[in-house]
Parts: C-alpha cells; structure tokens; sequence
C-alpha cells in the first residue's frame, strides 16, 4: 500500500526516469534489499511519502529508489498472491476430492462439468467449499482491516467484540424464534453497536492498546449477554446455537453463500476506491492530514466495513474463532508491509479451508468437529505467539 | 514541614502533635470504614435472604431461621425458601466471591498490573474446562473429583499466563496480558466445546454453569470446599509483606529481603486454590476480582495486609449483591450472577483503561 501512495510521488517526476530504470533495477533490487535489509524499503517509502512531490524534486536517487522498490513490491504482490492462489486452488481441490465418496481430481473436474458424481462434488461439497472461501475472505479482510486502521495488531474482530456483539445478538434473535435473514439483521446490529460502543468508549485517538483493552471489556459483556441468550433458549434451540457458535461451514446453502458474496464484493469495491485514504492512514494522524486525508473519517469508514464484513460472516458460518486475528500478520510477514488486504483475504480463505479440511479428514475417530474448533484450537497458541514475540521485539505499537 | 522542623522546638512539638492527631484520625477513619464494610457485608446478606420472586420481610426470615415452627414447621414455604434455597446460594455466593476478590489482588500484586483478575486472564475459564472434561470425558461423579480437575486446569493456565507474562515482559503493558488471557479463554472456549458437542445432557448442565450462577450445588458440597479456600485465604494473607514489597520493584523486593521464586511460586499457589475453588462453586466469573480489588484500594488503600481481607469481603458482597440483583431485574425469572457482574465489571475496566492510572 505504501508503494501504491507513492505512485502519485513518482508519476510527478515524470515517466521515461521510472520506466527507464525499470530493468536494470529489477535486477539489482533483490541485491539492494539483502544489503540494505528490511528496514531500508519502509524507511525510504516513508520518506518519501511525508514529503510529498517535494521528494521526487529534490533528486533523482529517490525517484529511482522508488521506481526499484515499487517494481519489487509489485513483484512480490505477484508471487505472493499467485501462490496464494495455487495453495487455495490445491485447497479446494482437495476438499472437492476427498470424502466418503473418494474421487481422483480427474473425477473432479468431469463432475464440476457436469458429468460423473455431479451431486457429490456441485451439491454437497462446492457449496460448502464456496462457504468457506467467502466467509475465511470476509473475516480475513475485516480482521486485516481494523488491524492496519486501528495501527494495532491485537484489535481483530474476535478480539474487541465485534463478532462478540453480532453472536450475542444472533444468539438473542434465534432464541426469539427467528430465521434466515433476521439472524443477519441481528448480527449486523451486534456488530456494528460493538463496534461503535468500543469506537466511542476508547475515546480520541482511538488506535492501539487502550482501544485493544475496551474491546475486550465489550467482548465479556456480549459473552454475558449470549450466555443469558443460550440459558434462556430451549435445549434443542440452545445445542443448535451451541453448534453455530463454534462456526461451521457445514450447512450451506447456495442462498447464505451469495449473501457473503455480495457482502465481500461490496467491501472490496469500497476498499478498492478508498485505497489511498487507507495508505496514507499507514502513517501517523498527522502526517495523513498533512498529504490530505482525513484520518479519522477513514476510521470511521474502515471500521464500519469491517464491522459489516464480520456481522455477515458470523450470521452465516458462526464466530470461526481467529481467522481474523491471523491473517493479517501473515499478510503483513508475506507482503512485506501492511495493510496487504487484498493478501489477508486470501490467507483467511486459505485458512478456514484448510481448517475445514483437517476438521473433516485430519481428525481421528468418527468426530467431525466444525471448524472453528480447528481454528481455535490452533489460533490461541498463534496469538500467545505473537504477543510474546510482538513485546520482545517491542514491535507491538502501543 | 521543612520550615517546620528548621524554625526549632516549638513547631516540632506542634507538628508532632499533629501527626498524632493525623494518625489517630486515620485509625478511626480505618474502623469507620471497617464498620461500613461490615455493614455492607451483613446487608448485602440480609438483601440476599429476602429478595427473590417471593419477597420475605426481614422479620420473617428471621424467624424461619431461629423459629421455623412459629412459620409451620420446616416445611412451610417461607422456611424452604429461606432455608432450603437462600441460604446456600448465600453461602456459596460469599465463598467464590471472597476467594476471588483475594485471588484478583494476589494477582494485581504480583503481576503489578492494575488489570489482572482471575477471569479475565483466563485462569478460571482453565479450571471450567477441566471440569467439562472430568465430568464429560473421564466421567468424574463425585464433587471432590471435580474439584481436583478444577484445581488443576487453573494451576495449568495461570502457569501458561505467567509463563506468557515473563516472557514477554507484560509487567510494563497491562493490556498486553488482558489480551493473553482472552486468547486462552478463547482457545479452551473452543476445545471445552468440542468435548461438549456430542453430549447433550452435558450441554445442558453447561450452559447454566458456564455464565456463572449459584444454584449449581447444594450446601453440603459447598461447605466441603471452605476449607481449600481458607487454605488459599491464609497463603494469601501471609504473602501481604511480600506482595507490598513486590508492588517497589523486583530489585528493592530482593533487597529487602525477599526470595521471589518462592514469593511467585506461592501467589500462583494462593490463586489456584482460590480461583480453582470459586470456579468449582460458581462457575466461570469474570471480573470479581477486579471489581473487589479496586473497591478495597479505594477505601484502605494499597498496603496489602488491610487490602486483602477488605478485598475479601467486598468481592464476597459483590457477589451477593449481584446474585440478588439478578434475581429482581427480570421479575418472572432470573438473570445469573455472572451476567450481572459482567454488566457491573466491564464499565470498571473500560473507565480503568481510560483513566491515567492504567498507563498504556
């Protein structure tokens, strides 16, 4: 993203110094890095960011720095999100394939066309796949967002209550009999009301720690109310609650599945025309407001997105615990920098599909745990992980 | 006092008489406020006894207690309600809520942090897990058993919080062993459920015990578990110098003479045996500790010896004060103890952190 920002610094010093820098540069890019190691990208990007056209005037050095770094990152945007790709392609492969039905991928592809087993893999098992993929995107993408806006690795969904807030209400909704729709409308409203509560209490500012710490304020009190949720609920209607609340891919109709689609379509075509307010919100408030952002209403705006990309994904698939919460990081240690979101939704899809799988086929005996409990199980360890790290390194911004 | 003890005897004598008089003041400061704690135990006791969907007056719960033929005999309704169904929950309420508060300061001590509370750290949430697992995997029937596992989940995460806590460094960001402690309630959230998904009728006692409640267990059971508390109580009570001199620093605390291996190593002691005893009884609470450790600080101050039984009764009152609460909010039925105190705790921590005393 920090590259992308800087287009417009280049673009000013003129193309032919860009583009004819653009080979020999390629080459001697990887040298330079390794050199210079990682700190260097950041700190010239930084640089050249807070200064504006001033920058791109001032020498060619740093017009050709830029030229170098933006042909890397782009290349590594390629390979990352090309072998992202891959893996999940081999990921749905895989959870197309395997099953009670055992099928070969040549199977496979015969069925997606129409031919052989075609109720197995179009009916039973792509809907559940496509679930997957849409809700490990949206909560992907809303936990990278928040994280890159709230300039705080901690503040995912799962984390400050978002999805807390939308599991509570859906929790409330269902208990009350409702269905289909209005559980979303539930969830959306939990959501969005965390959100805004945790927004208004962690007061000016509203980055780092103190808006960590509020947010799980939040979440014990949405876990209070969905507890009185579930107490209230018949038995059957509370195991029904219970089982959507570890977050399950496992009921998917095509209905829940086009919803989430939409939902993260929508996301990602307002992400994609906020992008420059989102990279210039990488750097301090102030340094934002002085290139021309208004920081706090791209807050603003993040937030509810991700608010809403969380409440959908909860309504549909339950709260799949910190699918969120990882795939940021990981954006952020693949891509090099952050917010890496299009990268995020990619890893969270990789991830609850590759959760799913295990769920379903890694697991011993004749259980066949949803998924969240695959994400859970496996995601705290990840977080204590990065805590311990994160402080050691005092990387964590506060 | 500088001009004071340089313009010679006079002055001296006079601001020594002051500082007698201060500190006469601030003794009977100390019994007045020991005397509204208690006040407020004995009637957050009494509200506990008469509150409920049939209101008793005072006079008659007294009379079920003392007299209960004057009522009909112990099987008139106000002496069942009074007898058969208050006072345990009382008792059970005063318990968990005395062995958290002490737990929450013995952890706010040692870890120096403002923040921690056995619920939020996730120690409890360890302990609840192990019960789901003695009582649905192992098929553990007796309440001492359950105890046992009780025990040991919460010696299991508060090892893994203070393992994290050290490694990390968290005594300078707070917020970061919050975070901890919602991640390992998150992760034991998820296995506790997948050791419950197949089993209903163990779902079914959870989902009442898991917000937290005091009607789980009979008066009996519970009284056998006042001994693990006081056991937990009376390590905690001898750790106060220890805790006070922690509160310095770990260099001053070593150089006044304390072993912080064993002064960590017995606080993790004292708050498994707490925390493992009120999570048996209760349920999972979340920020009793908290609220109880603040309220005593606020009113004796940060000197551990007086904080920490004032820190016992008014985690005890707490409690019982939210059971009752609880009972009349929603008057057909019930909301449990550990919502209500949730709705009471969050708002603490969230003024907490936006306070200056919490730096982060």
């Amino acid at each position: 993203m920090g590259a992308d920002a800087a287009r417009s610094t280049d673009g000013a010093a003129g193309r032919p110094a860009v583009r004819g820098g653009g080979a020999s540069a390629a080459d001697t890019v990887a040298a330079d890095v390794r050199v210079a190691g990682p700190a260097r990208p950041r700190a010239v990007e930084d640089v050249a960011m807070a200064a504006g056209v001033e920058g791109a005037t001032t020498g060619r050095t740093t017009v050709d720095d830029l030229a170098r770094l933006r042909a890397h990152d782009r290349r590594r945007a390629t390979v990352v999100l090309g072998a992202l790709g891959v893996l999940l392609a081999g990921l749905a492969l895989a959870a197309l394939s395997l099953g009670a039905v055992p099928l070969t991928p040549a199977q496979v592809v015969a069925a997606l066309g129409g031919e052989g087993s075609t109720f197995v893999v179009t009916g039973l098992r792509l809907p559940r796949l496509a679930l997957a993929v849409a809700v490990g995107a949206s909560l992907g993408l809303s936990g990278a967002l928040l994280q890159s806006v709230v300039r705080n690795p901690l503040a995912s969904p799962d984390i400050v209550g978002l999805t807390g807030g939308a599991s509570a209400a859906a929790v409330l909704a269902i208990a009350a009999g409702a269905t289909g729709v209005a559980v979303d409308g539930a969830a959306l409203v939990g959501a969005v009301g965390a959100s805004v509560l945790v927004f208004t209490l962690s007061g000016r500012g509203v980055t780092g720690t103190r808006f960590v710490v509020v947010g799980v304020a939040v979440a014990f009190l949405a876990q209070g109310v969905l507890g009185y949720g579930l107490t209230r609920a018949s038995l059957s209607e509370a195991e029904q609650a219970f089982f959507w609340l570890v977050g399950s891919v496992g009921s998917a109709p095509w209905g829940d599945v086009a919803r989430v689609a939409v939902v993260l379509a929508g996301a990602a075509a307002v992400l994609a025309v906020g992008r420059r307010p989102l990279a210039a919100l990488a750097l301090d408030d102030d340094t934002a407001r002085a290139i021309g952002g208004r920081p706090v209403a791209t807050r603003v705006g993040a937030i509810l997105v991700s608010s809403v990309l969380a409440a959908v994904a909860v309504a549909v698939a339950g709260p799949v615990a910190f699918v969120g919460f990882v795939s940021g990081p990981i954006a952020r240690r693949l891509r090099g920098h952050g917010p890496a979101l299009a990268t995020a939704a990619l890893v969270g899809a990789a991830v609850v599909v590759g959760a799913d799988l295990l769920a379903q086929h890694g697991v011993p005996g004749t259980l066949r745990p949803p998924v969240g409990i695959v994400t859970g199980a496996l995601g705290a360890p990840v977080l204590v992980w990065l805590l311990v790290r994160g402080e050691r390194r005092k990387e964590s911004p506060a | 006092m500088t001009a004071a003890a340089a313009s010679g005897s006079p002055s001296t004598d006079r601001s020594a008489r002051r500082s007698q008089l201060r500190s006469r003041a601030r003794g009977r400061g100390l019994v007045v406020r020991g005397a509204v704690l208690a006040v407020v135990l004995v009637g957050a006791v009494a509200v506990s006894l008469m509150v409920g969907a049939r209101t008793t007056s005072p006079g008659t719960v007294l009379t079920a207690l003392l007299d209960p033929a004057a009522l009909g005999g112990p099987t008139a309704p106000d002496v069942v309600v009074v007898t058969q169904l208050r006072i345990p929950r009382t008792v059970i309420g005063l318990l968990a809520g005395a062995a958290l508060g002490l737990a929450g300061v013995v952890m706010q001590g040692v870890t120096r942090n403002p923040v921690a509370d056995p619920g939020l750290l996730g120690i409890n949430a360890g302990a609840a897990f192990a019960v789901v697992v003695g009582l649905s995997v192992v098929g553990v029937t007796s309440f001492v058993g359950l105890v046992g596992f009780a025990l040991v989940g919460a010696l299991a995460a508060a090892t893994l919080v203070a393992g994290i806590a050290v490694s990390a460094r968290t005594g300078s960001a707070p917020a970061l062993l919050v975070v901890a402690g919602a991640a390992v309630t998150a992760g034991l959230t998820s296995l506790t459920t997948l050791v419950l998904l197949g089993d209903a009728a163990a779902l079914d006692r959870y989902r009442f015990w898991t917000v937290g409640s005091l009607t789980g267990r009979d008066l009996d059971t519970a009284l056998q578990l006042a001994p693990v508390v006081a056991l937990g109580a009376v390590v905690a009570l001898l750790l106060a110098r220890a805790l006070d001199a922690l509160g310095l620093g770990d260099d001053v605390a070593r150089g006044l003479g304390f072993r912080l291996l064993p002064t960590r190593a017995a606080a993790i002691g004292a708050i498994v045996l707490l925390c493992g005893s009120a999570t048996a009884l209760a349920g999972p609470l979340v920020f009793v500790g908290l609220l109880a450790a603040h309220g005593a600080r606020a009113l004796v101050g940060t000197r551990h010896s007086r904080l920490l039984p004032v820190a016992a009764v008014s985690g005890a009152s707490v409690v019982v004060l939210a059971d009752a609460l609880g009972r009349v909010v929603v008057p057909p039925g019930e909301l449990e103890v550990g919502i209500v105190v949730a709705a009471l705790g969050a708002p603490l921590l969230i003024g907490l952190v936006r306070s200056r005393r919490v730096a982060l």
